[in-house]
């Protein structure tokens, strides 16, 4: 059964897992667990550089920006401003015009200032940039980013690092249905039974980053979340069967020995 | 011309400067490639096309940034 490729703010990917690049022990392990992952596109944050130790590497000696589509975030930022600016600041790097926005509202929870997020969004669409809102599970919320002008929304599964899994499958089935760009399920994930069954809900593509840099073993996890992204992505293709409260014989009914 | 002893504040904290420098040239000190990071002066963005002919000069507010692990 041939896919379609999954197309994200005009350009094409095979991979529908979307994977972050923090946490990791140093950046060969980021390397090698992405390699792993089968991902196209990383995320990563920006930062001021590190201005006493000038000898240290750089991420993208490791991540080369032309096999793979960087993801720059705006996480840590409190405020429509902040992330407006550090989105400005990445693009300046020049690995294009995607950007995966957040706006923090509450440092406890991760969870999203929606306001603020959808005014970032506003300014960020006008200038040019390629957003995809990191947004909470509110079909609403994610309506107002796609009228904006967003390339994808991001509905969070659970907190970030929470490892909860999906937390609320009908509002996600809501913003699916609903959706004219990509849905895309943004932190929360904890194992591959998480990120597959997103996809057999029909969602476009999985970001994850805790799942597979906190892992025992990185590297196999970030293979397993490959494997569980295409399982639940050909199981959705496929269709599922109807769930019935008794039992269907697999076997016939029919030529029993008697 | 004598150089003149100065500072700038960059990424936050006081930084020795000889005098007005070429961005290019500062950032040749620090060791940072042009494809690696991006630069602001006092909250404006300097495009990498300029930064041969940008000065960075006494008070000026510089921010380097560059693309680190993160989710």
């Amino acid at each position: 059964m041939q896919d379609t490729p999954f197309e994200l703010g005009g350009m094409k990917f095979n991979s529908r897992l979307i994977v972050g690049t923090g946490k990791y022990r140093d950046f060969a392990e980021t390397r090698a667990a992405v390699e792993a992952s089968g991902a196209e596109i990383v995320t990563v944050a920006v930062r001021r550089v590190n201005i006493t130790d000038r000898g240290k590497e750089n991420l993208l000696d490791y991540l080369d920006p032309k096999r793979y589509q960087i993801l720059p975030n705006t996480a840590g930022c409190f405020t429509a401003d902040e992330a407006v600016r550090t989105c400005r600041l990445a693009r300046e790097v020049g690995v294009g015009e995607l950007v995966k926005l957040e706006v923090i509202g509450d440092t406890r929870t991760l969870f999203p200032d929606v306001a603020a997020t959808i005014e970032a969004a506003r300014v960020l669409v006008k200038e040019g940039f390629k957003v995809m809102p990191y947004v909470t599970d509110d079909p609403v919320t994610c309506l107002r980013l796609q009228e904006i002008g967003c390339v994808a929304v991001m509905p969070l599964a659970a907190p970030i690092g929470s490892g909860l899994g999906i937390r609320n499958p009908f509002n996600l089935a809501i913003i699916i249905e609903q959706a004219k760009v990509p849905v895309i399920v943004d932190a929360g994930v904890g194992t591959a039974s998480d990120a597959a069954e997103a996809m057999e809900f029909g969602c476009d593509g999985v970001l994850m980053n805790t799942a597979i840099a906190g892992a025992k073993d990185p590297l196999s996890m970030a293979r397993a979340m490959k494997l569980a992204v295409e399982a639940g992505r050909l199981a959705y293709r496929a269709g599922r069967i109807e769930r019935k409260l008794y039992a269907t014989a697999s076997s016939p009914l029919s030529g029993l020995i008697g | 011309m004598v150089s003149i002893a100065t500072s700038i504040t960059l990424n936050g904290d006081p930084f020795p400067l000889d005098g007005d420098t070429a961005l290019i040239a500062l950032l040749e000190r620090l060791n940072m490639r042009r494809g690696r990071v991006a630069v602001e002066i006092n909250r404006e963005i300097v495009p990498k096309a300029r930064y041969d002919e940008t000065m960075v000069r006494a008070g000026d507010r510089v921010e380097i940034i560059n693309f680190v692990g993160g989710g």
